[in-house]
């Protein structure tokens, strides 16, 4: 299983990656996919997304290959955008394939988890013209740790 | 040794890479950061607290503690927020 990765700037069709991930792959019986999308709460006009080109894309192959030692994957795409987002364009896309749906969920899961704790990627807000970095979020590193323990 | 800065480290110290040289005095990422603070203004504001900073050397996250090597990439940067 070679995982796809791309780090653009443009956005991505979902249709057409799922078409990409399934094309010529009989043994696939199902596929997850998760999009992420610019969330306009709190007075949130856009985002602005920095990451470290090399290590992202390392980072990244590293979580794919972790999936599939757990999961028999059949195709994995991570698309991640960066540059500067507005109020619901879409950030990211994570689509599995495999040939139950359990390992298409659960594989999905665990790598949206480990994308966000792990990825080289760094958000800007900016709310009312100001311009602020998010800030990390426990939560996200309890998502992740969840799957140590499993 | 190439250092590389991102987000608001980035900011604060008003580049995103440079060279310094592997001394006796960059022994381990940690022994970096503080040479990098002892210079004060931004990098002194950006290396005030460590807790708040994390590092990846040849592009792999590393602990504080981590022995460099003249030529390794050494990058400091906050808490990922991607996804």
């Amino acid at each position: 299983m070679n995982p796809n990765i791309h780090i653009q700037a443009e956005d991505f069709d979902v249709s057409d990656e799922v078409e990409a991930l399934t094309a010529e792959q009989p043994a696939t019986g199902a596929v997850a996919t998760f999009t992420g999308y610019v969330r306009g709460d709190g007075g949130l006009s856009a985002l602005t997304l920095e990451h470290y080109p090399g290590m992202t894309e390392r980072e990244i192959a590293r979580i794919a290959a972790e999936a599939a030692t757990r999961w028999t994957l059949s195709g994995v795409t991570i698309i991640h955008r960066t540059g500067r987002l507005v109020v619901g364009e879409r950030i990211v896309l994570v689509a599995v394939a495999a040939s139950h749906r359990s390992a298409a969920f659960a594989a999905c899961e665990f790598l949206m988890d480990y994308l966000k704790t792990r990825a080289p990627f760094w958000k800007q807000e900016e709310r009312d013209g100001n311009a602020r970095w998010v800030e990390a979020r426990d939560s996200d590193d309890a998502a992740a740790e969840r799957w140590r323990k499993s | 040794m190439n250092i590389l800065y991102f987000a608001w480290v980035r900011q604060k110290v008003g580049r995103s890479e440079e060279t310094i040289e592997h001394t006796a005095q960059t022994r381990t990422v940690r022994d970096l950061a503080g040479l990098l603070q002892a210079r004060g203004g931004g990098y002194g504001e950006a290396f005030a607290d460590m807790t708040r900073l994390r590092a990846a050397v040849n592009q792999v996250h590393v602990p504080l503690d981590t022995v460099l090597a003249a030529g390794d990439e050494v990058a400091f940067f906050p808490p990922v927020t991607g996804g």
